[in-house]
C-alpha cells in the first residue's frame, strides 16, 4: 500500500528501500474544499480515515478542564436521532470502529471500515462530528468514566509525577492543566460548556485529514463533504499564548508510600518549525531515545540496574517546545539515579556525541522510518501528524536526507541550547532517599 | 482516550511480560494470506505469511517455553532468561545484536507469557538473513557472567516493583490467579515472586537455556515482503545448522484439582481510590475445548461484555447507572485450562454488594435464557471482520500464529477460525456460558480503599 509511499521515501534512501508498486500519497480537494491526504491501496477491502481538529484540551474554558476529553468520550453516545444505544449499535453492527481522543493542541478522531459498509460509516461519522446529542445520560455515564480514572490515576506514581511535572512547568498555562481534567473540574463541567465546545472547535478550516485503503480520490472527495461538509467554515479557538518551560533546577518530592519512585525530569526544547530540529531529534535519540542503546539506558539500567526502563522525548507543542523523560526506580536508589541522569545531561552538553555515535544514530532514525509506513492505520496517523506539524507533502522525501545532513557542529550548537548547564525540572513520587524538595511542591492529591 | 476498561482488563490479566513492553493479550481469532509452514530437519518450525505491501519483514522466534515451564523455586527464570538473552554470545559478544539491528534501523523487542517466549526484530527486507544469523546464533551461543547477571537481576525487580508491587490492582490480581490456580503453575506470577527473583543466578538461567532452547523446541514466524522459498533457503544456512539439545518431552504441567468452592479474595488499600469488582472463572481453553466450545467462549465473552452494546455495559453502566465500565473477556490461548473474566467497577457511592448482585442477575440470565439472534449475528459479524482488520498488519499476523502455535494449536486451526466462528449456534453459546459461569469455579476480587468495611 505505501509503496509509492515509500518510493518516495526512497528517493533519499534509495539503496535501503527499492521501490515496490505505484502507491503514492495523493492530496485531495473535495468539492467543499475540504483538503485530505490519500495513500490509494485495494489489497485489503479496507478503509482507515484518521482526522484532528486543532484546539483541544488548550481550548477548555478556565476551570473546566477536561471538557475536550469529555466531549471525545461523548461523540459516539448519541447523536442526529440516534440515542446512545441506537448509534453503537450501528457502529457495531457494520463492525465500524470509530473513536476519539484529545491531546493538549488538537483533538483527534479516527475512522475504520470494511469496504462493504463504507456508506454507513460515514454516516455514523457525520452525526458524530455534526450533531452529537449530548444527552444527559450520556454525560453523567462518562462523567462517571473519567472520575473513576481520575481516582485510580491519583495514587498512580508515574501518572502523578507527570501531572506535577507539567503543573510546575508551565504553571498558569493550559499546558500546567491536567488534558482529562481534576475532581473539581470535571464535576463542574455542564452540557452547555460541551455544546460551546464543540461548536466552537468542529469546522472545516481547523480540520486535517489522511485516508489510507480501498477508497479513490473522486470518492474521497464526496466522502469528506458528507462527513464534514456541513461543519461551520471558521473554528472559534485562541492559540495558546507562547510558554517557556519553567522552575528549571527545582526539584519537588510528592510523598506517596511505594516502593519504587516515579520520576519525571526535563528543560526547555525546541519547537517543531526550529531550523534546527533534526539536529535536536538525534541529540534526543542519543541521550534517552527510545531503543536499546541510548546513553541513559546503558547508564542507568544496563550498567547499574537502577531502572527498567528510562527514557527521553521531544516534545514540540504549539505554543511551547521541550524536552521530557521519566524513569521509576527503587526508593533507596533514587538519588543516585537523578544522579547518573544530571550527569549524562551535562556530559552530552559538554562534549558533541563522536561522528562515529552520531553516525550510528542516523543509520537507526534514517532505517527505522520505514517501519512506521507498514499498515493503513500507522500510515495515517504518520501523515497526520506531518500535517499538523504544517510539514508538507515533501516532507516524506525529503525527512531522511535531513537527518543525514545532521553534523557534529549542528549536534554541538543543539546540545548546548538544549541541554545548556545540564539543570533540570524534576519531580518525584514516592519515598526516594537522596532527594529533597528545592521547589514548591503541590503535595500529594 | 475511553479505554478504561481495556486499562482495567490490561490491569487485570495476568501481565504476560517483556523486555521493553507488555505484551497483549491475543487472542488466536487472525487469518491469514497465503500462509505456509514447513519444518527442518532439526525440528524447528518455520512459518511463512507473506505481505508484499511494503520491503518490511517481521521476523520472530517462539520458544515452547513459559513461566508455566519453571523448575519449583525458580519463579521468573524464563522471563529473566528472556532480559539475558540481550547479554551477548560468544560470536557476537556484549550487546552486539542489540547494536546491530539499531545500525540497520530494525526494532526488536521480546515477551515472554505462561506458555511461550518469543523474541522479535522488525527490519528492512534484506537486513532478514542478519537477524536471522544472530538469532540462530544466540540459540547456542548465550554466554553470561555474573557482572552482567548480577545488574539485570536488579532491573528485574525494578520491573516487578513497577507492574505488580506499586499497584494494588496489580497485586490483586496476583492473588486472584495464586487463588483460582492452586496446584497448577498458571497461579505463579510470570515474573515471578520476589523472594524467588532474588534468588535467581546464572546456573538457573543456563540450565534452563541448555534445557528449552533447542531447534525443536521452536517455531520461527516470518511475515512480510517475502516468499517461503526464500526464507526456506535463509533458514536452512542459519537456523538448519543448529543441533538438537535433546527432547524437552510433552510439556506436562501438575494439573489443577476440581476444587468446587466460590473463593473470595480483597484488597484493601489506601492508594485503591477506585475499587473494582472481577470474578475469574477456570474454563477451558482452545487446547483442550471439546468441538466449538472455546470459539463459543470467544463469542459469548464478547456478547456479554465486548463493548458499548454488550449486555454488562447496557444493563449496569446505561440502564441501572451503577458501574463506570463493565465487561468481560475470555483468555483462549493458554496451553492448560483458562480463564473467562466478568468485571465491574462502581460508580461513585455504589455499594460492591449491589453491584455484584447486578452482576450476577445477568450472568443468571445468560445461562438460563441464552442469547438472541440479533446478538449472534452482530458478534460474528464484528469477530470476523477483526480478522480482517487484522491482515492490515504483519506484526498482528506473525503474533496471532506464533501464540496459537506455541500453545497447542495449528496453521490450520488460525486459517479455519472465521469460518468455525460463522458455525457456532445460539445453542452452543448457551451451553458454554453454563459450562463457564459456575461459581464453584471461581473466584472473587474486590479492589476496595482500606476505609471500605471489609466484606
Amino acid at each position: 500500500m505505501i509503496s509509492r509511499l515509500l518510493l518516495v521515501v526512497a528517493m533519499s534512501l534509495a539503496v535501503a528501500l527499492p521501490a515496490k508498486s505505484e502507491t503514492r500519497i495523493e492530496e485531495v480537494t473535495s468539492p467543499k474544499g475540504i483538503k485530505a491526504w490519500l495513500v490509494h491501496d485495494t489489497t485489503l477491502p479496507i478503509v482507515a480515515l484518521e482526522f484532528a481538529f486543532r484546539g483541544g484540551a488548550v481550548q477548555d474554558a478556565k476551570g473546566r478542564d477536561g471538557t475536550a476529553n469529555m466531549v471525545s468520550g461523548l461523540l459516539d453516545e448519541g447523536a442526529g436521532e440516534l440515542k446512545a444505544q441506537e448509534f453503537q449499535s450501528r457502529l457495531e453492527d457494520s463492525a465500524v470502529e470509530l473513536s476519539f481522543d484529545t491531546r493538549y493542541d488538537s483533538f483527534f478522531g479516527s475512522l475504520r471500515t470494511l469496504s462493504a459498509n463504507e456508506d454507513e460509516a460515514f454516516d455514523l461519522l457525520k452525526l458524530a462530528v455534526t450533531s452529537p446529542r449530548f444527552d444527559q445520560d450520556a454525560i453523567d455515564r462518562i462523567r462517571a468514566q473519567v472520575m473513576a480514572r481520575i481516582r485510580q490515576n491519583s495514587t498512580n506514581p508515574e501518572a502523578l509525577a507527570h501531572y506535577n511535572f507539567q503543573e510546575q512547568a508551565f504553571p498558569g498555562h493550559p499546558y500546567g492543566r491536567e488534558v482529562e481534567g481534576t475532581a473539581e473540574t470535571v464535576t463542574s463541567i455542564t452540557r452547555d460548556d460541551l455544546v460551546t465546545f464543540h461548536r466552537n472547535n468542529f469546522a472545516r478550516d481547523n480540520l486535517v485529514v489522511t485516508a489510507v485503503g480501498a477508497i479513490d480520490a473522486e470518492t474521497l472527495g464526496r466522502r469528506l463533504d458528507e462527513a464534514f461538509g456541513d461543519l461551520p467554515a471558521t473554528a472559534e479557538i485562541t492559540p495558546a499564548a507562547p510558554a517557556t518551560l519553567t522552575n528549571v533546577g527545582t526539584l519537588t518530592v510528592v510523598e506517596m508510600d511505594t516502593p519504587q519512585t516515579a520520576i519525571s525530569f526535563g528543560r526547555p526544547g525546541p519547537l517543531r518549525k526550529n531550523e534546527d530540529f533534526m539536529a535536536y531529534y538525534v541529540l534526543n535519540h542519543i541521550l534517552g531515545g527510545g531503543t536499546f542503546t541510548s546513553r541513559l539506558f546503558n547508564e542507568v539500567r544496563e550498567k547499574r540496574g537502577l531502572s527498567y526502563g528510562v527514557f527521553t522525548g521531544l516534545f514540540p507543542l504549539s505554543a511551547s517546545g521541550y524536552v521530557m523523560g521519566q524513569v521509576a526506580t527503587r526508593n533507596d536508589r533514587a538519588g543516585e539515579a537523578v544522579s547518573v541522569i544530571r550527569d549524562e545531561f551535562r556530559k552530552l552538553a559538554a562534549e558533541p556525541p563522536s561522528e562515529e555515535e552520531i553516525a550510528k544514530a542516523k543509520k537507526y532514525l534514517i532505517g527505522s522510518f520505514a517501519l512506521r509506513f507498514d499498515s493503513s492505520n500507522k500510515i495515517a496517523r504518520n501523515l497526520l501528524q506531518f500535517q499538523i506539524d504544517n510539514l508538507g507533502i515533501d516532507f516524506i522525501n525529503e525527512r531522511n536526507a535531513l537527518i543525514e545532513a545532521v553534523t557534529r557542529e549542528d549536534l554541538a550548537r543543539a546540545a548546548k541550547s538544549l541541554l545548556g548547564d545540564g539543570e533540570l525540572l524534576v519531580v518525584a513520587v514516592g519515598k526516594p532517599e537522596g532527594l529533597e524538595s528545592t521547589g514548591t511542591s503541590s503535595g500529594d492529591r | 482516550m475511553f479505554s478504561l476498561s481495556r486499562l482495567m482488563v490490561s490491569a487485570l490479566v495476568t501481565a504476560t511480560l517483556s523486555h521493553g513492553t507488555l505484551a497483549q493479550a491475543q487472542p488466536a481469532n487472525i487469518t491469514g494470506p497465503e500462509v505456509e509452514t514447513f519444518t527442518l530437519n532439526n525440528g524447528l518450525q518455520v512459518v511463512v505469511i507473506p505481505d508484499h505491501r511494503a520491503p518490511v519483514v517481521t521476523h520472530m522466534i517462539w520458544y515452547k517455553v513459559g513461566a508455566a515451564d519453571e523448575p519449583e523455586g525458580e519463579s521468573g527464570i524464563a522471563h529473566f532468561l528472556e532480559h539475558l538473552m540481550f547479554k551477548g554470545t560468544k560470536t557476537h559478544p556484549g550487546g552486539a545484536f542489540s547494536a546491530m539491528v539499531s545500525e540497520l534501523g530494525g526494532q526488536e523487542n521480546a515477551f515472554t507469557s505462561q506458555d511461550y517466549t518469543s523474541y522479535y526484530q522488525r527490519v528492512a527486507k534484506e537486513h532478514l538473513p542478519t537477524v536471522m544469523e544472530f538469532e540462530a546464533d544466540r540459540m547456542t551461543g548465550l554466554v553470561l557472567s555474573d557482572e552482567v547477571v548480577n545488574p539485570e537481576r536488579d532491573v528485574v525487580l525494578e520491573e516487578r516493583r513497577m507492574r505488580t508491587d506499586n499497584d494494588p490492582g496489580s497485586r490483586l490480581s496476583e492473588a486472584i490467579a495464586a487463588t483460582l490456580f492452586v496446584n497448577h503453575p498458571y497461579g505463579t506470577p510470570i515474573i515471578g515472586w520476589q523472594h524467588e527473583i532474588e534468588q535467581l543466578d546464572r546456573a538457573n538461567a543456563l540450565s534452563f537455556y541448555d534445557r528449552f532452547y533447542t531447534p525443536n523446541n521452536a517455531i520461527v514466524v516470518v511475515a512480510g515482503d517475502v516468499t517461503t522459498g526464500e526464507v526456506r533457503t535463509l533458514a536452512e544456512a542459519t537456523y538448519g545448522k543448529i543441533e538438537r539439545r535433546g527432547d524437552v518431552g510433552p510439556r506436562m504441567r501438575p494439573a489443577e484439582p476440581d476444587l468446587l468452592a466460590a473463593r473470595r479474595v480483597t484488597l484493601a488499600d489506601p492508594r485503591a481510590r477506585q475499587p473494582s469488582l472481577t470474578r475469574t472463572y477456570i474454563v477451558p481453553s482452545y487446547a483442550n475445548a471439546e468441538g466449538r466450545q472455546a470459539h463459543a467462549l470467544d463469542l459469548l465473552a464478547f456478547i456479554l461484555g465486548g463493548g458499548s452494546t454488550s449486555r454488562l455495559h447496557r444493563s449496569l453502566v446505561a440502564d441501572q447507572s451503577i458501574a463506570a465500565s463493565a465487561g468481560s473477556y475470555y483468555q483462549g490461548d493458554a496451553l492448560d485450562q483458562s480463564r473467562f473474566v466478568v468485571y465491574a467497577i462502581p460508580r461513585e457511592n455504589i455499594d460492591m454488594e449491589r453491584l455484584e448482585k447486578a452482576l450476577d442477575a445477568e450472568l443468571s440470565k445468560i445461562v438460563k435464557d441464552g442469547v438472541t439472534a440479533e446478538e449472534l449475528t452482530r458478534a460474528k459479524k464484528r469477530l470476523v471482520a477483526e480478522t480482517i482488520y487484522a491482515q492490515d498488519s504483519q506484526t498482528t499476523l506473525a503474533r496471532a500464529y506464533g501464540t496459537t502455535l506455541t500453545t497447542g494449536g495449528t496453521v490450520e486451526d488460525v486459517k479455519e477460525w472465521p469460518s468455525v466462528i460463522e458455525a457456532v449456534s445460539a445453542e452452543e453459546i448457551q451451553a458454554a456460558a453454563k459450562l463457564a459461569l459456575q461459581i464453584n469455579r471461581s473466584v472473587t476480587g474486590l479492589l476496595l480503599t482500606e476505609e471500605a468495611p471489609p466484606q
